[in-house]
């Protein structure tokens, strides 16, 4: 069993001179497997083999720091670079704080911006500002009494022309509506419309240009697949929203479409919109929705929980002390320790796909560890600086001590040694640029 | 199938080619002449089936047989290739062609023929329903829709209207009041109207809200007590410009009620609904009608080969 630990220790170190860095050979693998995952989270393709390039040339070189594998790396750069690309923006709408604000709201049809409209409607007024709701859809069969009856509901007065289908005269009147009615927040709901329908969107656009939003929001069903980068660039193109807002987000889509739109027009996702309950409106997380594309929150919280232990002062000290060939039994105890903190080995492997199947014929027991962890802890502290000093008596009073059999603990001894012989061989051979992977002790 | 055999696919040609146009360019650009398949060809298909929404692990597959299939052919060009790839997207979709379906036949067997509507929230049910019954009743059926959607502000009145537009009768209930009343009363009108066909719209609902979910299965129970081969069908409506997440939509609706039939709308604008062929290969629901645009007219009897061809640019 120490065998086993042991040999996974020599291996560690092994690959330490090959997998210091990020490679193109060792993150091939994931980045394949992590290109699909976008694919199947509706990034569009182009889009998705346009991310990964830019993320591949980023990452290649970056120093595997932390006592995680290179595909886990990349895997929690890719997130940064996904959390970065959707927030970084500025999110909140703007507002005139003197005058009127009026938001306008444009989409394909179906993807929820009636709804939306009311959930906005709420939110605002719970804000303190008075709202009116301007029914522009005068398509949809009783489209108007929908949002009137949502009005309704949340006591925000709904302007309509009766029988108008001007529906620029009508945005137009809503807002000398709400200028005469001390109302300062105007949002208009529009019909849904294909953006290649150019009458529906020449319609749209000369809305826009009559009364000049404050912001200009383009609603978008999260369930949306590879053509979200068509519709969106053509709404884009002709009503240049300032804003997405991504619905449906309750459901269990991936929510790819997102990086896809983001990806054509760099607009910031301002809300989710998240269940037909009026209040369900939130404000974008987008660590969330990183999380939720990549569907790998859970080595990307490794990888952070990885980097808050070893990232710290001790494996700073551990990491010098390697180097200088000093790491004695103390050390060895705080390194487990470390792993320890992080679960045990066999959840830590699981949560890493791809791994859990390479180790399918490894013993992994925690029990090694625990093993390890109370031989070291029977040692007296002179005895864990000085390895030397371990003879045949101490030996068994150890394995006494700890409940172990003397053979075991002769073998951690003498693994200990080869360990630093081995570590004062790279050393001396220079070829260490980092000690990342020794760290990976148990899984490898 | 009789009862809509009389519509022209010309809208369907246009609905697909505004975009089409550009998947084909994109095709003909991969296959001018008789290039021979290369790595390029490969990744070029592969972008392309992809950007269909076919989704990544079957464009492989299919791509793969392809490759294979292309090893037995003496022609090695592009072109050959391309309609390998053809072929192998239209097996799949065989895979429901002996499925139950409202044949004029198999409804002449059923009275009142039941149809029950269900999807995700704006898939647009509720618009297709207003077509399916005007195509109905032009066919000489006598039609009754139940408006079980109870939740959704306006459910009914759009309903109304669309029952209106169509000339036919309509049965709806109180906001908020339990959907399979709504769904009872209708039936027990259809049966002393001595309808012919039925349709019953229920409010949108993602199917990860298992609540939601389970007021489906009690919809049919309750629509049984009053004639017991109902629902004739259960048809699943999808947002053509859905990704991968119809595939999900698709099984976890049919885990709450058979789903014999799948409706792809919204196919007029620019997005190819290539979520189908994922749907026909896992759950074999065969495609019965595309929606085509917002007008009663709209709707079109799904064709397999009309669809591929319309996708590969090659309507006759
Ligand atoms: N362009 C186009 N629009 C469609 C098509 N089918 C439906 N729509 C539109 O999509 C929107 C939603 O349609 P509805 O029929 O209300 O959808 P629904 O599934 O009943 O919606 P909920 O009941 O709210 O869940 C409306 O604006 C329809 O006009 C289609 O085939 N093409
Ligand atoms: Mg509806």
């Amino acid at each position: 069993m120490l065998e086993d630990l042991t040999q996974k220790f020599e291996r560690a170190l092994k690959k330490v001179t090959g997998q210091g860095k990020l490679t193109e050979s060792n993150i091939s693998d994931t980045l394949r497997e992590i290109r699909r995952v976008l694919l199947d989270a509706d990034v569009n393709y182009k889009v998705a083999k346009d991310f990964m390039d830019d993320v591949k040339v980023k990452a290649l070189g970056q120093e595997v720091l932390t006592s995680v594998s290179p595909g886990q790396l990349i895997t929690k750069i890719i997130y940064d670079e996904l959390t970065e690309l959707m927030g970084g923006q500025q999110r909140e709408l703007s507002i005139n704080p003197s005058g009127t604000t009026v938001i306008l709201l444009v989409g394909l049809q179906g993807c929820g911006k009636t709804t939306f409209a009311g959930k906005l409607a709420k939110s605002l007024s719970q804000k303190k500002r008075n709202v009116l709701l301007t029914a522009a859809d005068v398509y949809r069969p009783a489209a108007i009494d929908q949002l009137k009856q949502l009005g309704n509901n949340i006591n925000v007065p709904v302007f309509t022309i009766d029988g108008s289908k001007d529906v620029v005269k009508i945005s137009q009147d809503s807002i000398a509506y709400a200028k005469a009615n001390n109302l300062n927040t105007v949002i208009i709901d529009t019909a849904g419309r294909l953006h290649i329908d150019e009458d529906m969107m020449d319609e749209v656009s000369r809305i826009k240009q009559t009364v000049k939003p404050n912001e200009t929001l383009f609603v978008v069903d999260s369930m949306t697949g590879q053509d979200a980068v068509n519709s969106a660039k053509a709404f884009h193109d002709r009503v240049d929203f300032d804003g997405i807002v991504l619905t449906k987000l309750d459901g269990d889509s991936r929510g790819g479409c997102a990086l896809s739109i983001k990806a054509v027009v760099s607009k910031p996702i301002k809300y989710v919109s998240m269940g037909e309950k009026l209040d369900s409106i939130e404000v974008f997380h987008p660590d969330r929705l990183a999380s939720r594309i990549l569907g790998k929150g859970d080595i990307v919280s490794l990888v952070e929980k990885a980097q808050e232990q070893f990232d710290s002062k001790e494996t700073e000290d551990l990491e010098k002390k390697f180097l200088a060939n000093k790491f004695d039994f103390d050390d060895f105890l705080k390194q487990i320790k470390m792993i320890k903190k992080m679960g045990s080995l066999k959840s830590i492997i699981a949560m890493v796909p791809g791994l859990n199947k390479a180790m399918k014929n490894q013993e992994v027991d925690d029990k090694q560890l625990v093993k390890v962890e109370s031989i070291i802890q029977s040692m007296t502290i002179a005895e864990r600086k000085n390895p030397k000093l371990l003879n045949g008596g101490r030996r068994k009073r150890i394995a006494k001590g700890s409940g172990n059999s003397i053979q075991d603990v002769n073998r951690l001894i003498k693994q200990h040694g080869e360990m630093k012989k081995m570590m004062k061989m790279m050393n001396s051979k220079g070829g260490m640029s980092s000690l990342g992977n020794l760290r990976n002790i148990g899984l490898n | 199938m009789a009862l809509f055999s009389n519509i022209n696919f010309e809208k369907l040609r246009s609905g697909l080619s505004k975009t089409r146009n550009k998947f084909i360019n994109n095709l003909n650009e991969a296959f001018t002449g008789i290039e021979l398949v290369n790595e390029d060809t490969l990744d070029e298909v592969e972008s392309i089936l992809i950007s269909s929404d076919i989704g990544s692990e079957l464009s492989e597959s299919i791509l793969d047989m392809a490759r294979i299939k292309l090893k037995e052919e003496k022609d090695l060009s592009k072109d050959n290739f391309l309609k390998l790839i053809k072929h192998e997207l239209g097996k799949v979709l065989t895979k429901n062609a002996d499925s139950r379906s409202n044949s004029a036949d198999e409804m002449e067997k059923y009275k009142p023929y039941v149809i029950l509507i269900v999807g995700v929230n704006g898939a647009g049910k509720t618009t297709t329903i207003g077509k399916l019954a005007s195509n109905f009743k032009n066919a000489g059926k006598k039609v009754i829709i139940g408006s079980a959607d109870t939740f959704r502000a306006a459910a009914n009145e759009q309903l109304e209207v669309w029952a209106g537009r169509a000339g036919v009768e309509i049965i709806s209930g109180k906001m908020g009041s339990d959907p399979s009343s709504v769904a009872f009363a209708t039936m027990e009108a259809a049966n002393k109207m001595n309808a012919d066909v039925v349709f019953i719209d229920t409010a949108g609902r993602l199917h990860t809200k298992n609540d939601l979910m389970h007021e489906l299965s009690k919809i049919e129970r309750v629509i049984k007590k009053v004639v017991d081969h109902a629902p004739n069908e259960a048809y699943l409506v999808v947002d053509g410009n859905s990704g991968q997440n119809a595939l999900t939509q698709a099984r976890e609706f049919s885990k709450f009620s058979q789903i014999t039939g799948l409706i792809v709308t919204k196919l007029d604008g620019t997005a190819k609904g290539g979520m189908i062929f994922q749907i026909c290969n896992e759950l074999q629901i065969p495609v019965k009608y595309i929606g085509v645009g917002e007008g009663i007219d709209d709707l079109q009897d799904f064709d397999k080969q009309k669809y591929l061809d319309a996708l590969f640019n090659e309507v006759a």
